[in-house]
């Protein structure tokens, strides 16, 4: 035993030297740009992640307007936005292309991209006990790639005829066809190079994660030791690897129909006057090959912020996660059922009723392990001793989106409600709620939980109560109501109501959503001015483990360099959750099990 | 002027709100930063407390305001519907309660074991016996659920009675238009390469069934009480029939006719009275993105007594009289238009395509 402890030590000490080479010609772009250090490839995740939540939550904050405001006009807009508002008014092509880049950006860049590519980055070799990923190279092409992806995104809200306007489920016809929306004409183009782009960057990350967190674990941290954190981006990341080509297939077959002639997804159509040969194609194939990734997708988003909620909770209810295992469990079972639903988006586009009844089953399944989650999270906050830190209220608000957003599910996955509620304001409030705010609430959680390990710094804890307050009560009050429109059939992307006597009613409700969601999207502020201030003048943390956690990057120096640890790597000898265990606070994973210490 | 005066006013409220929450660092240092985390640490606490019964107050509320804009209050105006009707108020029923339970416990759990200075965790790591319940019951509670939804699923999706009336319907950019089969109960062939002028829906009118059938936009006409099957194409993009007062919806696809099929019970002017709503009209909204017109894309249905559209029936022409006008037999003759089983087959040497 202790002859492999020695050898274990010796090639630490080789690695860290060899490390310490490297930390002497660093130039500023190899320090901030092109930087191979997991930890500011994260940040830069993180911080182009931000950029873009800005993007796309003034995004939202527009069409809301449009939809608050309908009959008003505002002057200014016009001067922002040119000929999208002529007249101080949003025109309907230019609403559809906010409301698709919002999506666009908000699934992919910010929550994948921004919420994943930072914490798998900045997380898994710290709290596996690694120095790096398994490939700092193909770490930063990660980042590089999804830069370029953003550039190009960013670059279609510029060219004369607008960014895609296909809704970010880009359904074929409507995206193929230039004739049929000026948003299908180069801004489409430019979409599917952009998303090529951003899936061969989610790629390369993800099959680092995959091998780092299998190959370069610590010694002593066996899997069933790994922090509920690196369990989830585990998943996450094989979802990711397994799903993201299907989308690349689809985007590249898409591609060809737009440009070269194809007919995959085109038959029988009649556009603008003009009689198009395709024959024999399916557009429905799209949907398949979409919803193949667009569901794992939305695990992709959810289980990061799952994970960072579980190890929150814990280490803010000074209590173990409970069921270590079922939590395990079940983050397994919701990545397998995760691949096996997807056809619930189809239940009304004339999908085989058979089928249907399967993806029904495969469906509410899901909520079993969500269940068990919820339960378990419950449970831990039984008999706690709780500190409620900003990070600690937002993981809370996690969970209670996660019950209101994950309750609705059970009636959009049962396919006979969904024929009525599909497409409903019902479906709106649903995913905003479950995978949005949700999502947002565990980003949220980790920023405030780590910010101390990113910038050796904290972040301002007031601004932060203020915010999560904010917060939660702005995406209750916008999101609660929208399912009354939903039950009223009230349809999703729709540019303005008035017309419709079974749906204008819900005017004053519009006005006051819309409303909310400035006030909300002005709390984030908070947010983005609390982070970049700390940056720079935030209170200095000068303790290693200012949160008392038991995991492993709080045993690196308050600013790990790029190495992470000046020493040896530790050796683990526990899972991540003995709080409160034998009348102790915390027992971090490197403290050898006592002679005396209880079983559980 | 006064989008100016606004954002002054909310970048004053952020410098203000920025500035306190900065002084308040200093405050808790010079306080102590224990006392200060206590006091917070309480003050949080007894948020969350008031964030749930004023949250609770706000759900129940928030439903006193708008349960009456919803569909429930004026019921479904089809068989399929009162079923959804009643599958929704089950669902309700049982997510209401789980809702409620678990909201409840995770906030006044929340609040109950705030960190005190009496009070130390309680080691508590696991517990297979409670893992199991909480496994078991919500796999029985789904399981009703999913059974309950899949009897009514097939039935929904199931085949028409075969006494259903037949409407086709075809979306477009961004209209909706009707073809009805005449007198022959047929729909008549369509080519989409025909589509050209006066032939809109690109119909074949080589195939004798089609010289009867007869095409209307925008206003769709039914009986009440009796079954309706629709078949539903789209030319040029994805659009979505939806019918949200007869809980129906299904997308309109090119090339992928669909069907769909329900019984109106109520015809528009005893909806009118159910839902308190002198200007009640059934409206098929276009439920699928389908480009910059998509909000705009309305349909209407009036459902009337059998008579009623019997006679609206009668006064409609064969689309095959509109197509080509001079085919239409002169008003002396008062001919029963398009019985199609006489009509001349030869008509091949006028037609567009000359298919």
């Amino acid at each position: 035993m202790s002859n492999t402890i020695t050898s274990q030590e010796q090639d630490t000490q080789v690695v860290h030297e060899a490390h310490g080479e490297h930390h002497h010609h660093e130039t500023f772009i190899t320090k901030y740009v092109f930087s191979q250090d997991h930890k500011m490839i994260a940040k830069q995740f993180l911080i182009t992640g931000m950029i873009w939540a800005i993007i796309g939550g003034l995004f939202s904050v527009l069409f809301r307007l449009q939809l608050g405001y309908p009959e008003s006009t505002f002057p200014w807009l016009e001067d922002l936005l040119g000929h999208w508002a002529k007249g101080g008014k949003l025109q309907p092509e230019f609403y559809y292309a906010l409301v698709t880049m919002h999506g666009t950006i908000l699934v992919f860049f910010v929550l994948t991209a921004g919420l994943s590519g930072t914490f798998a980055n900045f997380l898994i070799p710290l709290q596996i006990g690694a120095r790096d990923m398994a490939s700092p190279m193909l770490n930063m092409l990660s980042y590089w790639f999804f830069f370029l992806a953003s550039v190009i995104m960013f670059s279609s809200l510029f060219v004369q005829t607008g960014p895609a306007s296909g809704g970010w489920t880009i359904y074929p016809p409507l995206s193929a066809l230039g004739d049929a929306s000026s948003g299908s004409k180069i801004g489409m183009d430019l979409w599917l190079v952009s998303m090529a782009m951003f899936i061969v960057s989610s790629l390369l990350g993800g099959l680092n994660y995959i091998s780092t967190i299998l190959n370069m674990r610590t010694k002593g941290m066996s899997m069933t030791r790994l922090p509920l954190t690196i369990w989830a981006l585990f998943f996450t990341a094989v979802l990711g690897v397994l799903s993201f080509p299907v989308l690349l297939s689809g985007a590249i077959l898409l591609l060809f129909d737009r440009n070269l002639g194809t007919s995959f997804f085109l038959s029988d159509i009649v556009v603008a006057g003009k009689i198009l040969p395709n024959e024999g194609g399916s557009a429905i194939l799209f949907q398949h090959l979409f919803w193949f990734l667009g569901h794992p997708e939305v695990y992709i988003i959810l289980l990061p912020a799952m994970g960072m909620s579980s190890e929150i909770i814990s280490v803010s209810s000074r209590k173990p996660i409970f069921g270590y295992m079922a939590m395990v469990g079940s983050l397994f079972a919701i990545a397998i059922l995760a691949f096996l639903v997807w056809a619930h988006h189809m239940f009304v586009t004339g999908l085989n009723p058979f089928l249907g009844a399967f993806f029904v089953l495969l469906t509410l399944l899901i909520a079993v392990p969500s269940a068990i989650k919820v339960f378990n999270w419950l449970t831990t906050l039984w008999r706690a001793s709780i500190r409620f830190t900003p990070q600690m209220l937002f993981a809370i608000g996690f969970v209670s989106m996660f019950i209101s957003g994950g309750l609705t599910g059970i009636f959009l996955g049962n396919s006979a409600l969904d024929i009525h509620l599909h497409d409903t304001y019902f479906v709106v409030a649903h995913f905003h709620i479950v995978m949005g705010v949700a999502s947002f609430m565990g980003m949220f959680a980790g920023v405030y939980h780590w910010f101390p390990k990113m910038y050796g710094r904290y972040m301002n804890q007031t601004l932060g109560y203020i915010h999560f307050w904010i917060t939660i009560i702005g995406a209750y009050l916008i999101f609660w109501p929208m399912h009354y429109e939903g039950l009223a059939g009230m349809p999703r992307r729709y540019y303005d109501f008035s017309m419709w006597e079974s749906f204008k009613m819900f005017a004053g409700l519009n006005q006051f959503i819309s409303f909310v969601s400035m006030i909300v999207f002005a709390g984030q502020l908070l947010f983005v001015v609390n982070f970049f201030y700390s940056i720079f003048k935030g209170r200095k943390v000068t303790t290693t483990n200012p949160w008392g956690s038991n995991t492993l990057e709080w045993t690196t120096p308050i600013r790990p360099g790029h190495g992470n640890w000046a020493g040896e790597i530790p050796e683990v000898h526990r899972g991540a959750y003995d709080y409160g265990k034998d009348g102790r606070e915390f027992i971090p994973q490197t403290e050898a099990v006592g002679a005396n210490e209880s079983h559980h | 002027m006064t989008e100016i005066f606004l954002i002054a006013i909310a970048v004053m409220i952020f410098v203000v709100i920025f500035q306190i929450a900065k002084a308040s660092e200093y405050v808790s240092v010079l306080k102590g930063e224990e006392r200060a985390k206590k006091q917070t640490n309480k003050i949080n606490a007894f948020m969350l407390i008031v964030f749930l019964v004023l949250g609770l107050i706000g759900c129940w509320w928030c439903n006193e305001l708008y349960y009456g804009k919803t569909l429930f209050p004026q019921g479904a105006a089809s068989e399929h519907g009162q079923k959804i009707d009643l599958m929704l108020y089950i669902t309700i029923g049982v997510t209401g309660v789980v809702f409620l339970i678990t909201q409840v416990l995770l906030f006044w759990f929340a609040f109950k074991y705030q960190e005190r200075d009496d009070r130390k965790a309680y080691y508590f790591p696991h517990n297979t016996k409670l893992e199991l319940i909480w496994t078991t019951v919500p796999a029985i509670f789904l399981t009703v659920l999913v059974v309950f939804g899949l009897k009514y699923w097939f039935k929904m999706t199931g085949e028409a009675p075969k006494e259903s009336i037949i409407v086709e319907v075809t979306g477009h950019q961004f209209a909706w238009e009707f073809r009805y089969p005449g007198a022959d109960k047929i729909l008549g062939k369509k080519d989409y390469k025909l589509t050209k002028g006066a032939n809109g829906l690109g119909v074949d009118f080589n195939d004798p069934a089609s010289l009867d059938d007869i095409h209307v936009a925008a206003t769709m006409h039914l009986p009440v009480n009796k079954p309706v099957k629709l078949v539903i194409n789209a030319q040029d993009v994805i659009h979505d029939v939806g019918l949200s007062h007869f809980r129906l919806k299904m997308d309109a696809v090119p090339g992928i006719p669909t069907t769909m099929w329900f019984t109106p019970l109520y015809t528009t002017e005893e909806m009118k009275v159910r839902s308190n709503n002198p200007n009640f009209v059934y409206e098929i909204s276009c439920d699928q993105m389908c480009g910059k017109g998509h909000f705009s894309m309305r349909g209407v249905i009036i459902v009337e007594s059998e008579a009623d559209y019997n006679k609206w029936l009668a006064t409609q022409q064969p689309e095959y009289y509109t197509v080509f006008p001079d085919k239409k037999p002169k008003p002396a003759g008062d001919v029963v238009p398009a019985d199609s089983t006489k009509k001349p087959i030869q008509l091949s040497a006028i037609l567009p395509s000359g298919k």
